[in-house]
């Protein structure tokens, strides 16, 4: 049976631009969404840059930079100190299950709670906030070293038993570059994580960066600055992701890449 | 010379090898054939050292052995020659060096053209062969091989049986080899075990004495048909006495 037109574009157009389509139909939802609720309760795309200009003008770079200076540092020492402990858990079964309950009950504990914490423990400022966008995303990282730690191939263990495999190279040839496959996964969703706690703890705890912005939009109850700030927070993200934890992916892991058949 | 004598194993609550004794000469290919679960694989593993047995006394004589198992058991994150070359790397070999002999036998094996693919860009026979040069690499002079054909349809195991009869018989290398198929272990043997199920044991021993290159479909078909009418073996396949005469 033959499609018609109409289905035939769609179809086109998801092929050849994935994502940008899914952006544009996004921003098509967004724009009509403006148009039916009004601009007060819903600004248009449109809105939303002209505030985004005038924020930039305002300064808003430094906001940019003060936010992505706190949610990358969380992030780091996360990723670093959670990556770590996950990978000696899941070698040491006794570490394993020392550390678990303590994971599962980090993972438990809500964000608004560490910034209450943090305000009280460190005092406003940048420290509660780097602290909150670590504390909230250790436990992703550690969960996903773990679990890398613990799906080690015994198959291939076996064969590095008969090849007598020394310890060191047992652990860079053998085990990370199989932890890897499943920290990269867990280091993007962390990157997430930290971004959103990142602007929320400022939202309570700081004076500026993105989430002290959008805590001035709501007192002025500027809804087209909010969902300015909201743009970039997501142009933010998506950078980091994509301009950073991606490319090192694709460079880490190599055989991962489609390649060349073999029969 | 590898030596088992009086060898048993126990497996929880269950007794999988009771008093084996087995030699493999050096030069010499042994088979050991049996159906599924009679033991012949953990045979294999305490043969290899990397099961201790309950009983018994393992002496291998061999300067090195390598293990070429039932799956390619390849790094997927690494390249072919860096696979090949991963014996020769654990015993500390210069990268250049190592390189090179694993280049060698990537173009002994047939493998000349994919020395930087991955494992998952190569087909399954591939696989196998290159984890075959990964045991050749290291300078193994006893081959203990775990069913390495079996995943392989008919014409591609025919091509790896002829290609490791070459390769043994070169490099004067002995094996024993575990297969669960007779004309496999009649086709690449000197010395045929054939075992029991449980618990495991040796229930019958021939010699083939007929040169490898005259090893003819036929004569397979043949061996393989005169070794099922010993009773003996005909037990170990499972087939009744009544089932096998007419």
């Amino acid at each position: 049976m033959k499609r018609s037109l109409p289905v035939r574009g769609v179809e086109a157009l998801l092929g050849w631009g994935g994502s940008l389509t899914g952006v544009l139909l996004f921003v098509a939802l967004w724009e009509w969404g403006s148009l039916v609720y009004g601009s007060f309760l819903l600004p248009g795309p449109r809105d939303a840059l002209a505030a985004l200009g005038r924020l930039w003008q305002e300064g808003a770079a430094s906001a940019v930079l003060a936010t992505t200076w706190r949610a990358m540092l969380g992030f780091a020492l996360a990723a670093a100190v959670g990556t770590t402990l996950g990978i000696l858990a899941g070698l040491s079964h006794a570490l394993g299950r020392a550390l678990q309950p303590v994971s599962t009950v980090l993972l438990g504990i809500p964000p608004i709670a560490w910034i209450v914490l943090a305000i009280l423990w460190f005092g406003s400022g940048s420290l509660a906030t780097v602290y909150t966008v670590m504390a909230t995303s250790l436990p992703v990282s550690f969960a996903g070293a773990q679990m890398g730690a613990l799906t080690r191939d015994r198959r291939l263990q076996e064969m590095a038993d008969v090849y007598q495999v020394p310890p060191l190279m047992r652990l860079f040839d053998f085990h990370l570059p199989h932890i890897a496959s499943y920290v990269f996964p867990a280091l993007i969703t962390s990157l997430g994580v930290a971004w959103k706690v990142a602007v929320m703890a400022e939202l309570f705890a700081t004076e500026d960066g993105i989430g002290a912005g959008l805590a001035m939009a709501r007192v002025n109850l500027d809804t087209a600055a909010a969902m300015a700030w909201i743009v970039l927070v997501v142009a933010l993200l998506l950078a980091a992701e994509h301009g950073l934890l991606r490319p090192l992916q694709r460079r880490m892991e190599p055989w991962r890449q489609h390649g060349r058949g073999g029969f | 010379m590898l030596r088992l004598e009086a060898v048993g194993h126990v497996f929880g609550r269950d007794r999988t090898l009771e008093t084996i004794d087995l030699t493999v000469a050096p030069g010499e290919s042994v088979c050991l054939v049996g159906p599924s679960g009679c033991g012949k694989t953990t045979l294999l593993r305490i043969a290899a050292g990397l099961v201790v047995p309950t009983e018994g006394i393992v002496s291998d004589a061999f300067h090195r052995s390598a293990v070429v198992f039932q799956e390619p058991r390849l790094l997927p994150w690494r390249r072919l020659l860096d696979n090949i070359a991963l014996g020769l790397k654990a015993t500390a070999v210069p990268r250049r060096e190592r390189l090179a002999r694993a280049r060698a036998l990537a173009d002994e094996l047939g493998l000349g053209e994919r020395h930087d693919h991955y494992p998952h860009e190569l087909s399954g026979g591939m696989q196998q062969r290159v984890a075959l040069a990964r045991a050749l690499a290291v300078d193994a002079d006893l081959l203990l091989l775990d069913e390495p054909f079996s995943a392989l349809d008919v014409g591609l195991r025919s091509e790896a049986q002829t290609l490791l009869l070459g390769l043994l018989g070169r490099r004067g290398i002995a094996s024993l080899l575990v297969t669960h198929d007779l004309t496999e272990a009649l086709r690449l043997g000197h010395r045929i075990l054939v075992m029991s199920p449980s618990p495991g044991r040796i229930v019958h021993e021939e010699r083939v004495e007929r040169p490898f290159g005259e090893r003819d479909a036929a004569f397979l078909y043949e061996a393989a048909g005169a070794l099922l009418r010993q009773p003996a073996v005909a037990d170990a396949f499972l087939f009744r006495q009544c089932e096998v005469t007419p």
